[in-house]
């Protein structure tokens, strides 16, 4: 809890970033993320670009997911949708990548909000079914229209390109992607500073109350899964263009449940949720596949197992987190946050 | 509908004792029993209108219907603003962009907001700032919310919860959540004002603050007010005129005194107790 602060004016008040210490993090973090790129070799470019790419798809998940409740299990297809159109627009009809990717948000968030409208009759689990549906009927259209996403065949995109520059190389792609995950992550903090994101979450908590007190229902679940899609379908266009190839595979039922348990484990309803999980979510991997690397080393007989004692380690973490900070590691961050916030007198 | 602020809390355009709310021959059924059953009545601008009757009496039943929730089979209802609205069949958040505004039983707030995003959530029909504008915060988005901020903290002395606004509702005692959701009810400047038991479950010091809340919002402003409550001292105390219901039906309406002294009403309670305020035995 916060002591000590007082603001005299509603103005002061209401400053986006309103103490001391958060101002001094936000410092820490643009230096950081300015210094960063000159100092890492390529691998850790690539996974930062990467987390650059998940933190834009978890905030997109965490607003329909975590902020209106409305559960979703299409992530995946709704990624689909963002870098196939992304890509078979650059690809085959030659439109710069960066319009392409435009275009691709604005199709996903109309591709979300129609997949969003069985949200008016159904709540919880069978809306996890509902947009299951989705994920299904996406990819089967993906892999099915072969005339215009080449089916099941790896669509090849050529490589983004501004003022005569090579946007994909890990370099000048983490600048791309990280000025996009502050664009995204400053558009939606204000959402929720406003009567918009204050409806989503009116309808979480208590929908009934949200629509006596004027909210219609119908337009904002609908406008929760069309801004939800609009970011995600953001990260699948770069994804495309990031990689110069968009397959199937990269979007199957396995990525909705890994973004699902991303926002679940860096906290719902939380922006600061979606980076801790991204980041979480994409480093584990990287760091039980060095571990693994290690291990071979040292026990060279163990090596047919390794895979799968990754993989168990992997569902093994994210239950020890569920149990030990139901809240999520945004619940552990906030836990350090109040402890520097007084210390030296905290105890 | 005024577009422009006022201080006021009431956005009603009527005159003191005008009809504002008529309902004609209500009927609901709930898979073949009547939870109310030609249900005539009309509300006047300005007035405190208390609902009572024994549980299951369909008073909030009657409220349901009125904000949208609940349907009719047969009858109508009308409000009445700068023009007729036949709200029968209107869903409840277009009723709310009529100005009626209520309060919970079972306090239904947003259990995770604040109390200030509670109360600010109120204002939603009176916010116009697009999406676009929204995300960008900038400009006309603060400047609305700024403006919108200070109406809110009108509310906020009004209630006398300065000290809790930042404080998470989930966090709060029955009697505050309960004080809270009528705060974000007046939030909407209702032109008509349900409110469904606001003081029950509270003691009786919290119960004569909010006796003073309503009494103020209805003098000082004008706001019309539709009550349930089961404290017949409050009742009597603070309502202009009273309906009775019983089993779906009215069975009484009236002043306080006439209320007391009716001997269908009487007779209605006697089975519960057989004192002069015997309408309330169970909470
Ligand atoms: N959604 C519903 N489905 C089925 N029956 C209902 C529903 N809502 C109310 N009823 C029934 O309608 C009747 C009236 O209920 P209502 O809640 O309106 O009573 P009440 O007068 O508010 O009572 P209380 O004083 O206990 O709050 C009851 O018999 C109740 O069981
Ligand atoms: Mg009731």
């Amino acid at each position: 809890m916060i002591s000590g602060i007082f603001h005299s004016t509603y103005e002061q008040d209401m400053a986006l970033r309103h103490t001391h210490a958060q101002k001094i993090r936000l410092a820490i973090l643009i230096v950081f993320l300015l210094v960063f790129p000159f100092l890492a070799n390529r691998y850790y470019l690539t996974l930062a670009n990467q987390i650059g790419i998940a933190v834009i798809g978890a905030i997109g998940l965490n607003i329909l997911v975590g902020y209106t409740g409305q559960i979703s299990l299409g992530q995946g297809g709704f990624m689909a949708v963002g870098a196939y159109t992304a890509g078979i627009l650059t690809a085959r009809m030659g439109m710069p990548w960066w319009a392409s990717t435009l275009v691709a948000c604005f199709v996903t968030a109309g591709v979300g909000a129609a997949f969003g409208l069985p949200s008016l009759r159904l709540k919880g689990l069978y809306l996890a079914i509902a947009t299951l549906a989705a994920q299904e009927i996406i990819l089967w259209v993906v892999t099915h229209w072969k005339a215009v996403t080449g089916g099941v065949d790896a669509l090849v995109v050529p490589n983004p390109e501004l003022f005569g520059i090579r946007m994909n190389t890990d370099f000048n792609f983490y600048w791309l992607v990280w000025a996009l995950v502050i664009l995204v992550t400053f558009a939606s903090v204000n959402l929720f500073r406003t009567r918009f994101g204050r409806a989503f979450i009116a309808i979480r908590d208590q929908d009934i109350a949200a629509s006596v007190m004027g909210v219609d229902l119908f337009k904002y679940k609908l406008l929760a899964f069309a801004i939800s899609s609009f970011w995600v379908g953001l990260a699948g266009a770069l994804t495309a263009h990031y990689r110069s190839i968009v397959t199937w595979e990269r979007f199957t039922i396995d990525v909705s449940v890994l973004y699902l348990a991303m926002i679940i484990i860096g906290g719902l309803g939380k922006i600061t949720g979606s980076y801790l999980g991204a980041i979480f979510m994409t480093l584990l991997p990287a760091v039980l596949s060095n571990l693994g690397r290690v291990v071979k080393g040292v026990f060279p007989g163990v090596e047919g197992i390794i895979p799968f004692i990754q993989q168990a380690t992997f569902g093994l973490v994210i239950i020890l987190f569920l149990i030990l900070e139901p809240e999520g590691l945004n619940k552990i961050w906030k836990n350090i946050k109040d402890y520097f916030r007084l210390w030296p007198f905290s105890y | 509908m005024p577009s422009e602020f006022t201080s006021t809390l009431n956005s009603s355009t009527l005159e003191a004792g005008q009809t504002q709310l008529k309902i004609d021959g209500l009927q609901l059924n709930f898979g073949g029993v009547a939870a109310l059953y030609n249900i005539s009545l009309e509300v006047k601008q300005s007035e405190i209108l208390a609902i009572i009757g024994p549980n299951g009496a369909g008073k909030t039943s009657l409220l349901n219907c009125i904000s949208g929730l609940y349907h009719p089979q047969r009858g109508k209802i009308t409000y009445f603003n700068s023009s007729e609205h036949e709200m029968t069949h209107m869903k409840p958040h277009q009723i709310a962009q009529l100005g009626v505004a209520r309060s919970f039983q079972n306090i239904e707030l947003f259990r995770h907001m604040t109390v200030l995003d509670n109360l600010l959530s109120g204002c939603h029909i009176h916010m116009k700032t697009d999406l676009f504008s929204s995300m960008l915060y900038w400009g006309k988005a603060q400047r609305e919310h700024i403006q919108f901020r200070r109406f809110v903290e009108d509310i906020i002395d009004l209630l006398e919860i300065e000290a809790i606004r930042y404080q998470t509702v989930g966090s709060l005692s029955y009697g505050l959540q309960k004080r809270v959701e009528m705060g974000r009810a007046l939030a909407m400047r209702p032109s008509l004002l349900l409110l469904d038991e606001p003081m029950a479950g509270m003691n009786s010091e919290e119960k004569e603050d909010m006796a003073r809340f309503v009494l103020d919002i209805n003098e000082e402003h004008g706001v019309t007010i539709v009550l349930i409550e089961h404290d017949m001292g409050v009742v009597m105390d603070i309502s202009d005129r009273i309906a009775v219901l019983n089993f779906g039906q009215k069975i009484g309406e009236g002043t306080p005194d006439e209320v007391r002294r009716n001997p269908v009403v009487i007779e209605a309670y006697l089975g519960e107790e057989h004192s002069p305020y015997p309408l309330r035995s169970k909470l």
